[in-house]
């Protein structure tokens, strides 16, 4: 059977009055990647994801999901696929087991399968000790988790993560990240909505870069990164008069040119590999030169929108003009 | 675990998820057995919540109570002579304004609900659309016979004897239970258009009051002007509130039942598509 891929939108379009939310954005999400779209606040990223789990209309264009047309079959487009939001939608007045055994029932599972269903999968998620606690009592992350789980019940083919992480600590988010790997290795096909560019690069074997409601690039993370520019090595020396000689001992080790600013004594070096870091340090020292702080810096999302669009990530006058 | 069991029964062993098997699995809509399922599913989900909240029986069961006493001491002698003497038109009418308001209260939770995150979640799902409404108003059906029993068990304690007996007693319940189910309709109708739970519950009013004062639940029709007879005459609460009556107090079946049984087909007829349809629109 030829693979008519997971997602294929064209020309997708979501007008809010006169203001176009998504405008034109064209997605081909291939079966068992995972997919990222990368954007900042307002770029469209949930609603062109409502759009295609049939949560909002589709004012123009086309989209089929596994081959099945959004706009004609919205019934069996819900059968194929798992959606968790950017917000947590689960009942706040029931408890954990309780919303998964709903929702499994409204699937259309019988009872003591919905009770065995909610039960392993609460397990999965560490949710067992608060299973059955209301839901008032549960953390941002526990409500996440919850959320994942309620989307995985019929284990659909297709699952749309908005924003899987925003607001977890590290430790959560690791886990997350390794739950969503699980999922593709089963044979599920993952698009997932992110702000961090770290993100698409430790999770997505693709990635769409939208913003404004228009996609500005598609590759993979590594070819993004490259099209951006390097991480950078900040410096700030002990004595700031010392800048000029340090300068030169990195132009000597590197062959790259730093960027400088005396008054503070600090610099910025761009780093091609991280692993000469240790060298322009074991430099410094040699010629007895004293670092107050280091850092290495990745490229930031910011930077990839200014590379790519030629304008910040966080872009105020735009938010504003979108109200 | 067993051995032989399908994909969807171990939804998280090793079995590889596989598309094209899913899309052939699919259907464009729910059988009407996955219907009832659903909408059983739901009615479970609101009786859980009013077991955690209490509270919202606080106007079945104040209603009555209050209502039942008050105006049968303050009304009864003005209007039938003695308190005994209008038990028999008042009890009636307190059933048919108890069961109004718990009407309203239908239309302002579903608004209410409908604004919380789990919507979304109901609505991504392949479920019918009728499913999130129609499940609390089976649910509801507790609160329209807690509240005619405990009316009629208050009229009872200050010397209410209908004379239709038991039997007349159950059937004039019943059909307020069912008037009230239908009636809600237009509640949940309302419920789906409305910006606020705070709209449905202002325009709930506005429409609560004239049906039941403009009824015979209190009055009796001929001491009224007579365009406003009219309106009574047409007002859907009169022939349910003189049904009840005919049951109540004869324990006889008359066309009044009829009336009021046919005016509750028409109403859920006409509103439960209009608010299926303006939940559906609503997503
Ligand atoms: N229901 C709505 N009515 C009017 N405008 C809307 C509506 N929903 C979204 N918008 C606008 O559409 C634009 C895109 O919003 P969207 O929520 O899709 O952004 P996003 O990429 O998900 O942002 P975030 O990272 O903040 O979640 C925003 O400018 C937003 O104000
Ligand atoms: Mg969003």
């Amino acid at each position: 059977m030829a693979d008519l891929g997971a997602v294929r939108a064209e020309n997708l379009v979501k007008e809010f009055g006169d203001f176009r939310a998504v405008d034109g954005i064209d997605l081909h999400v291939r079966q068992g990647e995972i997919f990222g779209v990368l954007g900042p606040n307002g770029a469209g990223k949930t609603t062109m994801l409502r759009m295609l789990a049939t949560l909002l209309s589709i004012d123009g264009g086309h989209a089929e999901i596994f081959g099945v047309d959004v706009r004609r079959e919205p019934h069996r487009i819900r059968q194929l696929v798992g959606v968790t939001g950017q917000y947590a939608s689960v009942d706040e007045d029931l408890t954990a087991r309780e919303n998964l055994w709903l929702f499994a029932r409204l699937q259309g599972l019988t009872g003591t399968r919905a009770k065995t269903i909610a039960g392993e999968l609460l397990e999965r998620f560490g949710l067992q000790e608060a299973a059955d606690r209301p839901l008032s009592q549960f953390s941002g992350g526990m409500r996440r988790r919850l959320d994942l789980a309620s989307s995985l019940i019929t284990r659909p083919p297709l699952i749309f993560l908005d924003e899987p992480t925003t607001g977890l600590d590290p430790r959560t988010r690791g886990q997350m990240w390794d739950t969503i790997r699980e999922l593709v290795t089963d044979g599920s096909t993952i698009l997932l909505t992110t702000q961090y560019l770290d993100e698409a690069d430790q999770l997505a074997d693709r990635v769409a870069v939208i913003d404004r409601g228009r996609k500005v690039a598609e590759d993979t993370p590594d070819a993004l990164k490259t099209q951006v520019g390097d991480s950078t090595l900040q410096l700030s020396l002990a004595d700031g008069s010392d800048i000029a000689l340090a300068a030169n001992i990195v132009r000597r080790l590197l062959g790259e040119e730093p960027v400088l600013t005396p008054e503070s004594g600090r610099m910025n070096i761009p780093l091609p590999d991280p692993n000469r870091a240790a060298d322009v340090l074991i430099g410094l020292r040699e010629a007895g030169l004293g670092i107050s702080s280091v850092s290495v810096a990745k490229p930031t999302l910011d930077e990839v929108f200014l590379a790519l669009t030629g304008h910040g990530a966080v872009d105020e006058p735009q938010m504003e003009a979108a109200r | 675990m067993t051995t032989t069991s399908t994909m969807t029964e171990t939804p998280l062993t090793a079995r590889r998820v596989d598309p094209s098997a899913a899309v052939a699995r699919t259907t464009s809509r729910s059988s009407v057995r996955e219907v009832w399922v659903q909408v059983l599913a739901m009615a479970w989900r609101a009786l859980k919540k009013m077991r955690r909240k209490p509270e919202q029986f606080f106007d079945v069961l104040i209603q009555p109570l209050l209502f039942t006493a008050m105006f049968a001491f303050i009304f009864g002698g003005a209007i039938s002579g003695s308190v005994s003497d209008y038990l028999p038109v008042l009890i009636p009418g307190i059933l048919a304004q108890t069961a109004l308001t718990v009407c309203m209260a239908t239309g302002v939770q579903l608004r209410e609900d409908m604004d919380k995150g789990v919507f979304d979640r109901f609505k991504s799902l392949p479920i019918a659309r009728v499913a999130p409404l129609a499940g609390p108003m089976i649910a509801d059906l507790i609160r329209y016979g807690i509240a005619s029993v405990l009316t009629l068990v208050t009229g009872l304690a200050i010397g209410y004897r209908p004379g239709g007996g038991v039997l007349g007693c159950v059937g004039g319940v019943a059909l307020t239970v069912i008037s009230g189910w239908s009636l809600a309709w237009i509640f949940t109708w309302l419920g789906t258009m409305a910006r606020s739970a705070q709209s449905v519950q202002g325009i709930s009013m506005m429409i609560m009051f004239p049906l039941t004062f403009l009824s015979n639940a209190f009055v009796p029709a001929e001491t009224l002007p007579g365009w406003l007879q009219v309106f009574v005459k047409v007002n859907p609460v009169s022939h349910v509130v003189s049904a009840v009556r005919d049951l109540f107090n004869d324990g006889a079946v008359t066309a009044e039942v009829g009336w009021a049984v046919i005016g509750c087909v028409v109403v859920v007829v006409i509103f439960a598509p209009l608010a299926v349809r303006s939940y559906s629109r609503k997503m």
